[in-house]
Formats: C-alpha cells, structure tokens, sequence
C-alpha cells in the first residue's frame, strides 16, 4: 500500500497522465493482490506441464541424448523430419490415423443423432429415462475394461462370441490377431463406449424446439417420420455442424489409450497409429528426438485443421468454436 | 406432445421403443455376461456358454482374486489417487477459476489465453515425460496427479459458473471484511455446488480410470493403480503380449479370474452411476454453454 501511494503525495500537483494511470494500476494490483495468490498455482501448472513441453519440442531439431540434456545435445535442423517423409512407414501410420479419423467421421458420427432422434420420439418418461440411463453407462468405463470386457468375449478360447459361432456351426474367428478385424472392432468399440453419451448435446437441443412447430406440422397432416424430417433435423443443424468441426479439428487425436489396448504384434500394419508410434518409438525405443518430430508434425497439423475449419464455419454463418 | 393414436401412429411408436429396447440391451448384455461369469466356475463357463444366467453358482474367482494382496494393494492406490487427486485438482482449479471470473483482475485476458491455448496444442508425449523425469516424478503417485492437474476444459466451465453469479454479493462481503479467499470459500463456493459436484465428478472418473499416466510415469508394478493390473491380467495374459512384461511361462488366467477382476474395477463406477448421470449430463450442459 505505502508503496503504490507514495509518489502521488509527494508530487500531488504536477502529476503527469501516465504517472497517475500507473499509480491507479499498481494500487488496484495491490487491491487484487489475493486473487493473484490465488491464480499462481493454476499458472504455474500451465507454465510447467504445458507451455515446458512446448518449449521442449525444440529437442525435435536436435539429436536428443538424456544424460546431454537439451541445452547440451547436438543441433541437427531438420534431419528428424526428412527423415519422417523418407520413411515410408510414416506413410503407413500416417494411413492407419486417417482410416480410424474417417471411421469416426462417417460410421460413428450420426449414430448419437439418430439414437438421440429415437429417445425423442419415444412416448413415456419411464421408459426414456431408463434408456437413457442404460446407453450412458459405457461411456464412464475406462477404454481398459472397455477393451477387456470385449477380451473376454472374442476371445477364441472360451470366448461366448467363439462358442456362439461354434453353436451355429461356424468356424471361429480370431478377432483379436487378425488384421482385418481391428477396424471393425475398434469402431464397434467407440460406438459402444460413446454414442449413447453423445446423444445428450442433441437431446438439449431438441428439447428447446417450440411444440407449436409439430402442432402447426400436424394440422397440415404431417406423419412422425416427416415431422423429424421437417423440424427436428432443421432445429438441431447448428449444433451438429458444430460438433462436426470439432471433430474434423481433432483429425489425429483418436485417443492413445483405445488404439494402444488393441495394438499387438499380429495387427500392427492396421492399428499403428501416430500416438502409439511416438510412444513405441519415443519411450520403448529411446528414440526421443526423432517420435517428438513426429508428435510436433502432428500437433501443428491438429493446430491448422482447428483454425481452418472454425474459420469456415464462421463463414458458412454458424458460431465459430473458438 | 399429443399421443398419436392412429393405427401407422401407434406401428412407429412400437417399432421405436423395440429398436431402442434391443440396442439398450446390446450395450448392457456384455456387462451382465461379465457379471455373471464372475460368480461361477470356469468349467460351467466352458460347458455351458450360458450368456446370462449360470447353472452352478461360485465365489472361487474371487477367492482367488483376493487370496494375495495384489489386487487390495491396486484398489488402494487407485483409491487414494481418485481421493487425493479429485481434492486437488478440485483446489487448483476452483482458486483459479475464481481469480479469472473477477473482471477488475488486469491481466486475466492474458491468462485466460495462456490456458485456451493448451487446449489447441501441446508439447506431446515425450517432451512431458521429459518435464516430468527431470522433476524427479517417476515412480511417484505424484506423477498420476500433478501432470495432469487442471482440466482447462473444466476450468472454464466453473469460471464460466462462477461468473454468473451476482457480483453484488461479493460487494458486501467485502464491505464486511471479507478478502478474497474469505469471499471465494464462504460466499462463491456454497453457491456452486452443482457445478463442484459436477467437476469433481469429471475430476474422480478420470481419476479412478488413470492408464496412459500410469504407464509412461510409473515403472514399479508395486505402484500400479487398478486399471494397469487389469490390463495386464486380460490383455497381456491373452497371449497378446506387445510389452513382454509377462514371460509365458505363466499359464494365462482362467476366464471366470479375468471376469472377476473387470467386475472389481469397475464396482466404484457402478456405485455412484446414479449420481453420475445426473450430475455429468448437467455438466455436459455447463459445457456446451459458450465461454
């Protein structure tokens, strides 16, 4: 306090504009004084486990080596990304990420629309309410025992799946090892763990639909099926743009955890993907500068994909995102 | 709404409600199968690919499970973890969500940025681990809490929350004496409580389902919360093995261990479902609002 009003006693008269803006700045920092006591551990989080990393990325253009440190290791330019567009496995994992983005995108994305279009439609709190309840559940399961439950049921030694094709006189399939299966299990998996939760943003905002719209839609003798064609789906457009471009701003984050739980030796020409890839290569391997190379290219592509599709979508006339 | 009573009316409502019914069903089917083989013995499991309801009734995969301390041990550290770790977070977040929702704070515009930013780009994975290696986190609980400390996300929608509520109130209480810290724990904090419980609620699942954390920081298996110990039980002893952590001289798990140990892990959750639901869907809500 004695600080701040100090220069303003003793030269009360001639004082100058910026000297008094200075001195009402610092008295209201005084003033706030306790808030920013209490901004300072949430910053100093930020500042060590985000914005150090960042500055961390540097060692991408250096030959990393631990004991070197990143003030001692060798500068080396660009060498860890020519590297990456040489190798032609980068092309594959690169490939794989896309694939499971694309599966997301087109497969998984309408299923929480159409699921949230049919709770609406459904006459009877109880009943909504339990299915609701019931869909939700998965979405709270770790990807661990998400990915372990299925284990246990495609497993091809007493697996119930296995057994049931057995029953009906199949042969079993060995879900787990074969390449060709990964996909389809990993986009089953993302449906089951997510798409009753996701209904919840679309439920909102159906529910704020005016009733009269479906009144007027009926004296002029519009079925169910039509009325969700003409006012439900319209009604909700916004927000499923919205979480569209989300989504496509995510194009490379498809959740190490998932993928990582059902790589293994037989599926990895399908299921490596660039996080998995980092960490095999980064952690497993030591190969630390060239696995941050390829996490830097991702986080800047993820960068541009968000900026670029919140400026469409502002031009398109929706609300940007950020 | 008005009940549709028309013939073709009533024929949509039906097919609807059977549709609905078969795939609430579907996502709950593999739970209760999981339950079920729990509590009976795997050569029930085996002859009689029952999906629901066994014939012969057993405790032995958990009497197994529970014969060595390993999965109490696992419970404990995820126990301790979820608790410790959802009061911290929960402090951190609501002292800095609290000091950017004043808007006489200079330089909160900046801060604000700081936080927004890291939710648009990081450092990655390995320059992390390294920030968390060169503080001497490795192998340390501490690891599966501080790097992953604050949710900007979440931080946002409690300033969000925070700043609804009427400036008015903290006027007085500072005309009364109150400083900040005052006004924020007497004042702020009882008037937010569905959104606390909700973030809290956000804070303890993400918690109690630590596995990417626990994998990159913790290289002791005494140390493994419960979400580790279950991977390597069903994934790993699978034959699937990718880490050769487990040497195969082993023989894997019967199916009713495997079962019983995802029915342990997952119990807590199954516990507070009912709170979750309610208070997730509403923070569901808090978040799609716009900041």
């Amino acid at each position: 306090m004695q600080e701040a009003t100090a220069p303003s006693s003793t030269t009360p008269k001639f004082q100058p504009k910026k000297q008094k803006r200075n001195s009402e700045l610092k008295k209201r920092l005084w003033r706030n004084k306790w808030l920013y006591v209490m901004l300072l551990p949430g910053v100093l989080y930020f500042i060590i486990f985000k914005y150090l990393p960042m500055y961390g990325l540097v060692i991408s253009f250096q030959d990393y080596k631990p004991y070197q440190g990143i003030t001692g290791s060798e500068w080396v330019g660009m060498e860890h990304f020519k590297r990456l567009f040489a190798e032609p496995e980068f092309f594959n994992i690169l490939k794989n990420t896309l694939i499971l983005f694309g599966l997301n995108l087109f497969i998984y994305f309408p299923v929480p629309i159409i699921l949230a279009l049919m709770l609406n439609e459904l006459r009877g709190h109880f009943f909504k309410r339990l299915f609701q309840t019931l869909v939700y559940l998965p979405h709270f399961m770790s990807w661990v025992i998400i990915v372990s439950i299925t284990y246990v049921m495609v497993t091809m030694d007493g697996g119930i799946i296995n057994e049931l094709l057995v029953y009906f006189g199949f042969n079993k399939i060995n879900f787990l090892l074969s390449p060709g299966w990964f996909r389809p299990m990993y986009i089953l998996q993302v449906i089951w763990r997510e798409a009753g939760w996701g209904t919840i943003i679309y439920l909102a905002s159906i529910a704020a639909i005016d009733p009269g719209l479906y009144e007027a839609a009926r004296m002029d003798g519009a079925g169910r099926l039509r009325q969700v064609w003409h006012i439900t789906l319209p009604a909700i457009r916004g927000v499923i743009i919205t979480l569209f471009i989300l989504k496509i701003g995510h194009v490379l984050d498809l959740g190490f955890e998932h993928v990582y739980l059902l790589l293994n030796s037989m599926n990895r020409e399908v299921a490596e993907i660039i996080d998995t890839y980092v960490y095999t290569a980064g952690l497993r391997q030591g190969q630390y500068s060239y696995s941050t190379a390829i996490g830097f290219f991702k986080s800047v592509i993820g960068l541009i994909m968000v900026m670029l599709v919140n400026r469409i979508s502002k031009k398109m006339g929706e609300e940007g995102v950020y | 709404m008005v009940e549709d009573r028309s013939i073709s009316g009533r024929i949509y409502a039906a097919i609807n409600f059977t549709l609905l019914a078969i795939i609430a069903l579907i996502t709950v089917l593999p739970f209760i199968h999981v339950v079920a083989g729990s509590f009976t013995t795997n050569a029930e499991l085996a002859a009689n690919k029952f999906v629901l309801i066994p014939k012969v009734w057993s405790l032995d995969a958990y009497k197994f499970i529970f014969s060595t301390n390993t999965i109490f041990r696992a419970m404990g550290v995820s126990i301790g973890v979820t608790l410790i770790g959802t009061l911290f977070s929960m402090l951190v977040t609501a002292l800095m969500a609290y000091g950017l929702s004043r808007k006489d704070l200079d330089g909160r515009k900046a801060v604000n940025f700081l936080v927004v930013f890291t939710m648009l780009f990081n450092g990655g994975l390995i320059p992390t681990f390294l920030v968390v290696k060169e503080l001497g986190l490795i192998d340390s609980y501490a690891a599966l809490i501080l790097p992953s400390a604050i949710s900007a996300f979440n931080m946002i929608i409690l300033k969000n929350f925070f700043q609804n509520i009427p400036e008015g109130l903290e006027e007085s209480a500072k005309i009364d004496g109150c400083n900040d810290f005052g006004i924020l724990f007497r004042i702020v904090l009882p008037l937010s409580m569905p959104a606390i419980a909700t973030i809290s609620l956000f804070y303890a699942v993400t918690y109690w389902n630590t596995y990417l954390t626990a994998i990159l920081y913790l290289n002791d298996s005494i140390r493994w919360p419960i979400q580790v110990l279950l991977r390597q039980i069903v994934v790993l002893a699978s034959g699937l093995d990718h880490s050769s952590t487990l040497d195969g001289t082993v023989p894997p798990p019967d199916q009713t261990i495997k079962m019983a140990v995802i029915v342990v892990a997952t119990l807590p959750i199954l516990m507070v479902y009912p709170y979750l639901q309610k208070h997730f869907a509403k923070g569901a809500m808090l978040g799609s609002m716009k900041g």
